[in-house]
């Protein structure tokens, strides 16, 4: 991005007021800490003061001076608290270093339009904190997981070790034990079984009818789409109701009526129930991606001799693809990361992973979760890049840049 | 060239009239899209549908106690309970007859579960006399009103015959009446003993906490959807991560997540008493209450609220502002009379869809909650796989499915269904 507006050095007054209160702000943590706010409040406000007085009247050299700050916070933490001591004082240095020259050679004003008053600079750069103070909100519980789950103790919190980065405080044994007990691999396995034939069921009917939606002539259009999208509107918990009803009454069926096996009985019902509840992803993506579809393409294919069934898989489906992989995963992981229709219809044998989580964190709370958790954080990323580089493609074949 | 111009309908092709064959294709063209719809349409409607109307008629259906005791029904009709005298030994000769039936299909401690959702005690009424009743001859053992009540003398009770007369018929209210705090008695519809009232809080509690979680949601929201819809692409796509990243957790991570953040031993309590704002033994109780389950709640549905208003913000033209603030408004007049307004459908969208999707959760309320921070959704949960009164659950369920389809209905009126984006 360029530079919207010259900037020129700005009075000393200013960087020492706004550095200032980013010490005193910073102080008041390390002062409650050890007993007295006001004072760390005057000691953080202070000290970033004469810094940065310092760097700018007779330093004279930014790279020297911002070296100076980090590397000095850095030792002064390290000496008062230890490790965690070093890396807190190293981030506050490197930040406060970085903020003196900020405000001093007036960079701050570079990228924001020439005309605009003190004040609304000054609301620009507050807005940038409350939406940085919101995504830490988002992102926090997410990252919070993801170090608990080397905890080398049995516990949901930072053990002193792990403050103090000592390696005996980690350890790999909650993922051990997620790869060696039996509950959490058959839930696993199961989980890896039913949902991805959910997602096929889904999927392939989901296509159909969506293509079948995007004819010029459905009658009905607006009401079967409702009934369609209806299993993502009803609330989860209602779902579970009736299919529990539903379910139990075809399980008895299935179990006498056609002679199957009980447990081959429980993974049908499941997976049935979690199809339904996958569809209306597939049938919203599938028909936003069919928006952009070309029809003269499917009718110059049959002008030159391809049956409906060619002309589908050579000519629509690769241009809808990422579309359909796009309302699959949605599907999949819809499946994969539900637990309140399976714990109505499934049996003991047919527990997922999300089940045997929530049972987890209901009774025996073992921190074993937090590794599942942290294994499913690491799927989700997998996902979540997947679409992100289908939606790309998408735009690119419809010919738009890649916003 | 002038045989061609005559006055008879255009022709197609193959000799029949163009609006006979043009009707004809449309036809084939609709059966074709009809026929791709089919197999999905059916099968939502089997398996989806269906249950869900059969969850609806489960909620008044009631005809256990007839098809268990239909000659007492059909006698017990004529008896007055409100004149205080218990029912004379014809209505007791009929009950022993179908309980004999009864017990010998094993159906008569059904009917006991049923009746004991009512009246407590009754479930071990039917199950105690039922052993007794069994050893009975019909032809011998008369007369049955005095041997009934010696096999216990609850069937002297006036109460227990009322009980059984109110609950009689085959399609009841009660399970509604109970799900909104009132039942079914002889002499009418009544409210509820003080100590049973609790469903109405529990739905006053969930709309209430839900409109808080909405709330919650548009104020966290907005300056985040503001921000992305301004920034450059480059720098609001990796913001956008931030985003989508807790959207795609599995919405069981994000709940331990929150477990391990706002427990006494927690991350939020050890980080206060840490830095010395708390004291070590006055930890702050943040979980299993109310705010435990909206702060949870919030930080899930955030996502639902922020990607609506985004893609809304996204098409408001910057150039309004500006042209505003060149006229002489002030920041603040330029935003809330001409940025605000336009955004407002995101808000609707966004808010209708966090709404919806709040008011049925269970599983986050389930684990933060605790008592006090409890909905409706995880009564219904209760009654399902531990009370086992599944009328009252279909009820519940019903109610909420209403509010959740007059909801439905206003996003369709606001939004369209066909606009919902995902991701």
């Amino acid at each position: 991005m360029a530079a919207l507006t010259p900037i020129f050095r700005k009075p000393f007054w200013l960087v020492a007021l706004v550095v200032g209160l980013f010490g005193g702000f910073i102080g008041l943590f390390v002062g409650t800490a050890n007993g007295s706010g006001p004072l760390g409040v005057l000691i953080g406000a202070a000290l970033l003061i004469v810094l940065a007085w310092f760097y700018i009247y007779v330093l004279k050299d930014e790279r020297a001076g911002r070296g100076i700050t980090f590397a000095g916070l850095g030792i002064a933490g390290f000496a008062a608290a230890g490790m965690p001591g070093l890396v807190l004082g190293a981030i506050f240095g490197a930040i406060g270093g970085w903020m003196i020259y900020w405000m001093y050679e007036g960079r701050y004003r570079a990228y924001v339009p020439p005309y605009l008053t003190p004040g609304q600079v000054l609301w620009h750069f507050a807005f940038r904190v409350i939406c940085g103070a919101i995504f830490v909100f988002l992102i926090t519980p997410i990252l919070v997981v993801l170090p608990l789950s080397f905890n080398a103790q049995d516990f949901f919190t930072f053990t002193p070790e792990m403050l103090r980065f000592d390696p005996e405080g980690y350890s790999l044994k909650h993922y051990r034990d997620f790869f060696s007990n039996n509950e959490w691999q058959r839930s696993f396995k199961n989980s890896l079984i039913i949902a991805p034939i959910a997602t096929i069921i889904s999927v392939s009917l989901g296509t159909l009818a969506a293509i079948g939606l995007s004819q010029s002539h459905v009658p009905g259009r607006r009401a079967i789409m409702a009934i369609l999208i209806s299993p993502m509107i009803v609330p989860l918990i209602i779902s579970a109701t009736g299919m529990f009803f539903f379910y139990s009454q075809i399980g008895n069926w299935m179990e006498s009526t056609l002679g199957l096996d009980k447990n081959l009985v429980g993974y049908i019902k499941v997976v049935l129930a979690h199809a339904v509840l996958g569809i209306p992803f597939v049938i919203i993506t599938v028909t936003a991606t069919l928006v952009g579809f070309d029809r003269s393409l499917t009718r110059a294919a049959a002008n030159m001799g391809a049956d409906p069934v060619t002309t589908f898989f050579r000519v629509q489906m690769p241009l809808i693809l990422p579309g359909v992989i796009s309302g699959g995963l949605f599907a999949f992981i819809t499946s994969f990361d539900e637990v309140v229709v399976v714990l109505f219809v499934g049996s003991a044998s047919q527990k997922t992973l999300p089940w045997q989580m929530f049972t987890g964190l209901r009774e025996q709370i073992s921190p074993t979760i937090l590794a599942v958790a942290t294994i499913l954080v690491c799927i989700s990323i997998a996902l979540l890049t997947t679409l992100e580089m289908l939606r790309r493609r998408s735009e690119r074949l419809r010919g738009m840049s890649p916003g | 060239m002038s045989d061609t111009l005559n006055n008879g309908p255009v022709l197609a092709a193959d000799g029949t009239p163009l609006k006979k064959s043009l009707a004809r294709s449309l036809r084939v063209e609709k059966l074709r899209a009809l026929a791709l719809v089919a197999p999905l349409l059916l099968f939502v409607l089997f398996s989806f549908i269906w249950p869900i109307g059969e969850m609806l008629f489960r909620s008044v259906d009631n005809r256990d106690v007839g098809q268990v005791l239909p000659e007492t029904v059909a006698i017990l009709k004529d008896w007055d309970g409100t004149s205080g005298e218990l029912p004379d030994e014809a209505v007791y000769k009929a009950f022993t007859a179908d309980m004999l039936v009864a017990i010998d299909a094993k159906e008569h401690t059904k009917l006991g579960t049923r009746l004991n959702y009512e009246k407590t005690g009754m479930s071990s009424l039917f199950r105690k006399s039922g052993r007794k009743i069994k050893k009975l001859d019909l032809e011998t053992d008369g007369p049955f009103k005095e041997t009934l009540i010696k096999i216990d003398k609850k069937w002297g009770d006036v109460e227990t015959w009322k009980v059984i007369q109110t609950h009689s018929v085959n399609y009841t209210n009660g399970y509604y009446l109970n799900a909104i705090d009132m039942q079914r008695t002889p002499d009418g519809v009544a409210v509820q003993p003080e100590d049973k009232r609790i469903m109405m809080t529990l739905f006053k509690r969930t709309l209430w906490m839900s409109m808080i979680i909405t709330g919650m949601c548009v104020l966290l929201g907005y300056p985040v959807a503001w921000i992305l819809a301004n920034l450059p692409a480059r720098s609001a796509n990796l913001l956008m991560i931030l985003v989508l990243l807790p959207f795609w957790t599995s919405l069981l991570v994000r709940t331990s997540a929150w477990k391990v953040m706002l427990q006494q031993q927690g991350v939020i309590n050890d980080v206060l008493v840490w830095l010395g704002m708390v004291a070590d033994d006055s930890r702050l109780v943040i979980i299993n209450n109310q705010f435990g389950t909206v702060t949870a709640m919030t930080h899930i549905l955030l996502p639902f609220m922020i990607l609506p208003m985004y893609s809304v913000m996204q098409t408001i033209q910057p150039t309004y502002l500006r042209a505003a603030k060149s006229l002489g408004a002030t920041n603040w007049t330029a935003f809330w009379r001409v940025y605000f307004p336009q955004s407002i459908p995101g808000i609707g969208a966004g808010s209708i869809l966090v709404f919806i999707l709040s008011i049925g959760y269970y599983i986050t309320p389930e684990i933060v909650g605790g008592t006090k921070g409890v909905f409706i959704s995880n009564r219904i949960a209760y009654h399902i796989s531990s009370s086992l009164n599944w009328g009252l659950a279909a009820a519940l369920g019903a109610i909420l499915l209403a509010v959740v389809l007059v909801l439905y209905w206003a996003y369709d009126k606001i939004v369209g269904i066909d606009n919902v984006k995902l991701g």
